[in-house]
């Protein structure tokens, strides 16, 4: 549409022919004119998408009367009849396919949230090292970047997870690497567990965070007043801290919190927070594979910031982390977010190769529940609106990120 | 403004999803588009064969290919005349019922009854297409009408009979639920599988019976769940679950073909479940059910009868038994009240064997995947298989 503005130089400086054309306009008959067959050709648009759309629906609704099926999400309230392995909320056979479909849901909001974090703590981290100074870590960061973005996420998967976890020792060997116990049944961690004096170690914790945030208010007040700029952070984290310590010593008698180390118990390890094998490598497989593009997109938004500013931050005193903190990175972060929010995407997107790996994601457990209740249109229609609300959901928090740190243009 | 177009590309995009999945007749026309050539010819040669039973055949050479999908009486058959091969949708990884072997062709008991139709209806058993189907896809390929019998170690229950829009024909293999763990783990009944954790293949019978038998018993389990039969062994085997659950039937072939160290494990001895697994058909095509389920007693009553592929010609000519007769197209016209020609059964025992044939050749004794006949013996066994009359 645009291009039938865009007049050749020649055309528009003729101004007095573009004139008469205009003024011609009114009696130019509707098929001849500009205005009408635009709109035209945007309705002639519509109703060919929308016969198309309607052919289609229909060719599948007759598909469907002539096998006696029919639609209807009724089923999501029939009882599930089977179990699944790793539930954030209780789940056993007896429920129904929508809880089940919430699990699978959480799961697969469990692995994206960790692995957007990681990843993205990761990919700062090798994107920073991969413009280093120091040649043997630049080497190292241009090959992880180069190594894993150029291998499909499905083989890493596969290989981290047959090649890598499946290989820990069996449960009975496992291995103990301080308290951390490893076994192809999962990764353990000791685990803090509540004891009978945490309900009062409770208001500790609360007096700590209404302190802090109460002091970074004040300090933040008085920093904007012109008065001098505290240290804001180490201030208001240090009271918090100092009050949550308060607590602890306090009840030191009885310890609110007490760790509970992994111990292998018959044919299971019980105590301890376990990690299983399929989630530790989807989510490690997801963090190493999309750290990779945001390691680039770190390295493109760092050296998109002009190097003026880095020779005047350095004129003015600042050292090279400051120079990074405070000139290079605010700057960089407008040319960064908009690619970083697709990669983040990507990610949760990409957590349906959880298949792969036998982890129950969304799509794991939908394709469970398909084969089980035999809905498959259903069903595959909620997990696509599901994983289209979730990305919906990212872009615009996302979105909103951008704008608040876009460069203000007046 | 900018959202608009976004929506409704993934509106389109989501319908054409959701009727490629449901809409057999686009789909399979476009598919087989290529392949006309070779069916014309096949067309041709097949009119002869078929002037007996005369007027499905011309008809069906005249009228396009009509989709496998479009359920009605008769409907199948035509469409599978007309393309010139039966499509049979089977397991693939699975020694002993549907495989390829080393030579790279498609061996096992489900393979052979895939061979035994197309016998039935050809006359030429070789006129098969096999299409590997996970567990996941193995309904919707058979509802939407890409395969036109699903042959896949598919267990009979009621759901599947009706929610599903399926018939299943018969059963060809009696099986049960077991549970495969490591010789030296000591777990012996089902109690001793406390806190365990158990492989189980996603989206099948058995890990709805897991979870049945396990709740009902009061024991507490984590469940690992695979997409597929080599991941799901691969993980056991590598000692991510403390046992295996499947089919006995899968167990003792996985166990024997698949797995590096077959002595070291061991069936335990319960059955959880009744497993019967037969061949499915589409609802709404009765003549098309008839043909399988038929085919099937054939094989049965062959065994029965004594006869086999080695002596049905002598069996055709010399014999005196009148049901027999029938049976091998001699006499009456069993075979045109099916669709086929009178001598189908002829074909099938001569072409693929009987039932015992077709056992012993995949799960025999002789073969690496030997499983007792138990159950599956014929009914003057003392085991389940009954063929009713041909008459």
């Amino acid at each position: 549409m645009k291009k039938a503005r865009e007049l050749p130089a020649a055309e528009l400086s003729d101004l007095s022919a573009v004139r008469v054309v205009s003024a011609d306009r009114a009696h130019t008959p509707f098929w001849r004119d500009e205005r009408v067959l635009r709109v035209f050709a945007q309705l002639a648009f519509l109703a060919i998408i929308l016969l198309l759309l309607g052919y289609l629906v229909n060719n599948m609704l007759q598909a469907l009367s002539r096998q006696g099926l029919v639609l209807g999400f009724s089923f999501l309230s029939s009882t599930a009849g089977f179990d699944i392995g790793e539930t954030l909320i209780p789940f056993d056979r007896s429920q129904t396919y929508g809880r089940a479909f919430v699990v699978g849901l959480l799961n697969t909001v469990n692995v994206s949230v960790w692995g957007i974090l990681f990843a993205t703590l990761l990919g700062v981290v090798v994107g920073v090292a991969r413009l280093s100074q120091n040649i043997l870590v630049q080497f190292l960061a241009r090959f992880y970047i180069e190594a894993l973005r150029n291998v499909p996420l499905l083989v890493l998967l596969i290989f981290v997870y047959a090649g890598v976890f499946l290989n820990f020792p069996q449960i009975r060997q496992a291995l103990r690497v301080g308290p951390v116990m490893l076994s192809n049944r999962g990764v353990y961690l000791p685990w803090p567990i509540p004891t009978e004096t945490f309900d009062d170690f409770r208001l500790f914790l609360l007096a700590g965070v209404i302190a802090s945030a109460a002091i970074w208010v004040l300090l933040w007040r008085r920093h904007k007043g012109s008065g001098p700029a505290w240290p804001k952070w180490v201030w208001s984290a240090g009271v918090g801290v100092g009050l949550v310590a308060l607590g602890w010593v306090v009840l030191i008698a009885q310890p609110p919190l007490a760790l509970e180390y992994p111990e292998v118990e018959g044919l299971k390890v019980s105590g301890g927070k376990r990690f299983t094998p399929e989630f530790m490598a989807l989510w490690s497989g997801l963090v190493i594979y999309t750290a990779a593009f945001i390691a680039d997109v770190v390295r493109a938004g760092i050296q998109s910031v002009s190097k003026g500013q880095v020779e005047a931050a350095r004129a003015l005193g600042l050292n090279g982390a400051q120079t990074l903190r405070l000139v290079v990175f605010p700057q960089a972060l407008r040319v960064i977010i908009p690619p970083l929010t697709s990669h983040y995407l990507n990610l949760t997107k990409n957590s349906s190769l959880a298949v792969a790996v036998g982890y129950p994601d969304l799509f794991s457990v939908s394709g469970t529940i398909l084969n089980q209740s035999g809905r498959a249109l259903e069903i595959i229609a909620l997990a696509m609106s599901i994983y289209l609300s979730l990305s919906l959901l990212t872009s615009l928090f996302m979105n909103w990120y951008n704008r608040r740190t876009r460069l203000v243009e007046r | 403004m900018q959202k608009q177009p976004f929506i409704v590309g993934s509106l389109v995009a989501l319908s054409l999803a959701l009727s490629a999945c449901a809409a057999p007749q686009t789909q399979t026309q476009t598919q087989s588009a290529p392949q006309r050539v070779v069916e014309t010819v096949v067309v041709t040669v097949e009119v002869p064969v078929t002037t007996t039973p005369a007027p499905a055949a011309p008809a069906a050479a005249a009228t396009p290919v009509p989709a496998a999908g479009a359920a009605g009486f008769g409907e199948t058959l035509k469409a599978i005349q007309a393309r010139g091969k039966l499509v049979c949708g089977v397991n693939g990884q699975l020694p002993g019922f549907s495989f390829i072997d080393p030579q790279g062709n498609w061996s096992g008991f489900d393979a052979d009854f895939c061979r035994v139709l197309a016998a039935a209806i050809f006359g030429d058993a070789t006129k098969v297409e096999f299409r590997p189907l996970t567990t996941q896809e193995r309904f919707t390929a058979l509802q939407s009408g890409e395969v036109d019998v699903l042959i896949r170690n598919t267990t009979w229950t009621l759901v599947r009979d009706t929610d599903l829009g399926l018939n299943f024909t018969a059963v060809t293999f009696y099986d049960g639920q077991g549970i495969m763990v490591r010789n030296d783990s000591g777990i012996t009944k089902l109690e001793d599988l406390k806190g365990a954790t158990i492989c189980v293949q996603k989206g099948t019978t058995t890990e709805l019976n897991l979870a049945d038998a396990l709740s009902t018993a009061g024991v507490e389990y984590t469940p690992a769940t695979f997409e597929d039969i080599n991941q799901t062994y691969g993980a056991y085997a590598q000692g991510r679950c403390d046992a295996v659950t499947s089919d006995k039937s899968q167990l003792s072939s996985v166990a024997k073909g698949v797995l590096p160290d077959p002595d070291n494990h061991v069936i335990m001895d319960l059955t959880l479940s009744k497993e019967p697994l037969g061949p499915v058909v589409r609802h709404g095509d009765d003549q098309w059910l008839d043909i399988v389920r038929w085919s099937i007693f054939a094989t049965f009553f062959a065994e029965e009868k004594a006869i086999t592929s080695a002596n049905v010609d002598d069996v055709k000519a010399n014999t005196t038994n009148p049901e027999i007769k029938r049976f091998l197209g001699v006499e009456g016209e069993l075979g045109q009240k099916l669709g086929l020609s009178n001598d189908w059964a002829y074909k099938l025992i001569k072409q693929v064997g009987n039932y015992a044939e077709i056992y012993d050749r995949n799960l025999g004794p002789n073969t690496k995947t030997y499983i007792a006949r138990g159950q599956n013996s014929l009914y003057t066994n003392g085991g389940l298989l009954y063929s009713p009359p041909f008459r």
